[in-house]
């Protein structure tokens, strides 16, 4: 078995024949924390997607235990996705069941438990996130970083591998920030999983982050650990890491000459 | 909790709603009305059936007896061949009358027997003779213009 | 000019070419729901709870409009038929018209806007907000868990509704024929009961009933289904919902009314 529970070799993928992603190759060693970086729309939560094999790729392909995603049947996917766990951007939590059976709803779907063995699983999972006391509440009157908690305690729930987060600090204030950050460390140790985290925050990235990949222009600009790459003297990756206005990622978008449109007085 | 009381109300509504379905067949429909118990099935030939429909009523002094079965056309003698299906407990002679009506001036029709004066009774697969049939609105329209025209054909000629 | 021309009718075709792939989309979607609905009937708890908020939740705007329906009916048939002297047939003329037609296609109607539109919503909500997605990385197939039990639920809530329709109509009807107007207790339900068959009137008037169910649930599900994950994109997709439902039990009732009759 390969030390790396997930691996992505040379991946394109696009639609209607506009490219996403072109060549793209990547590794998550198992147990480890990996941030996915990039900046906005440069198709990261699309890898996510790509892993856990609800879109196809154009070329190349993903193993996922060794299995390639893609060629799976709907037995051998589902039988892939037992293993994964994801964390949506928004939480995702179904908004008509409380959240204690928003916890509980993997575990009812995939096994026959009896219901002590499934609350005691429930309070387990709630408590590792601290939101023992708000099993009895509906998703609408959870606050946005209350609900990603529980999302991720339902995304555990059945103890997978490989756990998956989609933009997991955006929308957060500092403190569910943090908070945030440590559970997905803490979770990794004690679960002994694989962290995939897709990300354009650089500090918190960088924090939990084993090993970081830079997402541009569809392929891998840059990789490495944090203090690697924090270091790095590339002009792409300095910008990015330290937020520059400019650089080689231009703040214009691009037009023509200042002066001269301004002289032109007319558009036409 | 939740769950009981809404499985209480699915429970009232199928209740409901196989009520009004069975209210439907019973009370609106004709399901009880239809199945006259023990028949006994004779047949009637009919040079014009006018509108007459499978499940049409079969009465006598206003009351229902029986059901048309079904229509079928004789391609021998080029008539009707009715089949009607009258309930055991009203035997009719076997020189009965049978008639096609018409209920109201627009209604149903339906067929009407005349009891006779024979001894014998009808039996099952016996064939009623004595058939009058449907008086069809256009027939008697034309026959009337034709008189109209006729008359006053005669009264050009005395002029 | 040629031109323009030559683009508009491109544009005709795209869309004639769109609607087709969307067709065959609700037809592949249809199949898929066919195929799952077996796991769906393992955990019937579900398929009740979609009972109680299609079927239960339409209840009362069905049951209110049935009363009227069925009163204007007799009202407007006592008009005409008196004129003719057949006012007893009043009975038959408002059973008739709610058993064969105005029970299923009106119940197919107001459900499209009650039912149907809550539930393209829902599932709309459901994508956009990526509850779909999670329920398929969770390994759990939404169209099993979400899309059949609806589907069903649909299915059987229509046919108990339209008769629900023309039960409480033809009592409408009765309260304005009989007390009201006047006309006879007893020929009102003899007459009805002579001239409405079981066969085929009511047994009909169930199947239509059915076949609507499948039409609107279905549309209603497959709007969902595919709108995009945008609040703009849902509340389209509820529009289409009722327009396309409308249009498609106005159809279908022609379609099996004459398959019915002939």
């Amino acid at each position: 078995m390969s030390d790396n529970i997930v691996e992505i070799d040379n991946l394109s993928f696009g639609y209607k024949g506009r490219l996403l992603h072109k060549g793209i190759n990547m590794s998550f060693p198992r147990g480890k924390v990996v941030a996915i970086m990039g900046g906005s729309g440069s198709g990261k939560t699309t890898l996510l997607r790509l892993i856990g094999g609800q879109l196809k790729p154009t070329h190349g392909k993903v193993l996922v235990d060794g299995k390639v995603v893609h060629e799976q049947d709907r037995h051998g996917l589902y039988l892939l996705r037992r293993k994964m766990g994801m964390l949506f951007q928004f939480g995702a939590l179904f908004t008509d069941l409380s959240v204690y059976e928003n916890v509980a709803f993997p575990i009812r779907e995939h096994t026959d438990l009896p219901e002590t063995i499934i609350r005691d699983l429930v309070m387990m999972k709630l408590n590792a996130v601290g939101l023992r006391g708000a099993r009895n509440l509906m998703p609408t009157e959870l606050s946005g970083g209350m609900a990603r908690r529980v999302a991720l305690a339902r995304a555990v729930a059945l103890d997978p591998e490989i756990v998956m987060y989609d933009e997991p600090f955006t929308g957060l204030d500092p403190i569910s920030m943090s908070v945030t950050c440590n559970l997905i460390k803490k979770l990794n140790d004690a679960l002994g999983a694989t962290s995939i985290v897709v990300t354009h925050d650089v500090k918190e990235a960088f924090a939990i982050a084993d090993y970081v990949y830079i997402v541009a222009n569809g392929v891998v600009e840059a990789e490495g650990t944090p203090d690697g790459l924090r270091q790095s003297t590339e002009p792409f990756v300095h910008q990015f890491v330290h937020g520059d206005v400019d650089g080689p990622v231009p703040f214009h978008y691009s037009a023509p000459d200042y002066r001269k449109d301004m002289l032109r007085g007319h558009d036409a | 909790m939740e769950r009981t009381t809404i499985d209480l109300w699915v429970g009232i509504f199928a209740a409901a709603g196989a009520a009004a379905l069975l209210g439907l067949a019973m009370k609106v429909g004709n399901l009880t009305s239809s199945d006259i118990g023990e028949t006994y099935t004779v047949t009637a030939a009919f040079e014009n059936i006018g509108g007459l429909k499978p499940r049409a009523p079969v009465k006598s002094a206003g009351v229902v007896v029986g059901r048309v079965d079904a229509i079928q056309f004789d391609t021998e003698t080029y008539e009707a061949k009715v089949t009607l299906k009258v309930d055991k407990r009203y035997p009719f002679p076997k020189d009965t009358f049978a008639n096609i009506y018409t209920a109201g001036l627009l209604g149903e029709q339906y067929v009407g027997l005349e009891a006779g004066g024979d001894e014998a009774s009808l039996q099952n697969g016996d064939k009623i003779t004595h058939t009058q049939d449907a008086v069809v609105l256009e027939k008697m329209i034309s026959q009337f213009l034709y008189n109209k025209a006729s008359e006053s054909n005669d009264k050009k000629e005395t002029e | 000019m040629l031109n323009a021309i030559a683009g508009k009718l491109r544009g005709i075709g795209h869309r004639i070419i769109d609607r087709l792939w969307r067709l065959g989309a609700a037809v592949r979607f249809f199949g898929y729901t066919l195929i799952y609905s077996g796991e769906s009937f393992r955990r019937l708890h579900l398929t009740i709870r979609e009972i109680y908020f299609t079927g239960v939740m339409s209840l009362v705007i069905i049951l209110v409009s049935a009363f009227f329906v069925g009163m204007v009916l007799a009202l407007q048939g006592y008009n005409t038929l008196q004129k003719y002297g057949s006012s007893e047939a009043i009975g038959v003329l408002v059973a008739l018209s709610l058993v064969r037609e105005l029970g299923p296609v009106v119940t197919a109607l107001l459900f499209a806007g009650r039912a149907g539109t809550a539930i393209t919503a829902e599932i709309g909500l459901m994508k956009t907000t990526e509850q779909l997605s999670a329920m398929e990385m969770m390994a759990v197939s939404p169209i099993a868990r979400v899309v059949a039990p609806r589907f069903w639920a649909g299915v059987i809530s229509m046919p108990l509704l339209a008769a629900l329709f023309s039960m409480v109509g033809i009592l409408g009807g009765y309260l304005v024929a009989v007390p009201l107007i006047g006309v006879d207790h007893g020929a009102f339900w003899s007459q009805m009961q002579a001239n409405v068959d079981f066969q085929a009137d009511i047994v009909n008037g169930v199947i239509k009933s059915a076949v609507f169910g499948v039409a609107c649930t279905m549309i209603a599900l497959f709007e969902g289904f595919d709108a995009p994950p945008t609040a703009e994109g849902v509340s389209r997709a509820t529009t289409r919902t009722v327009v396309n439902s409308s249009l498609a039990v106005l159809g279908l009732d022609f379609v099996l009314t004459s398959f019915m009759i002939s």
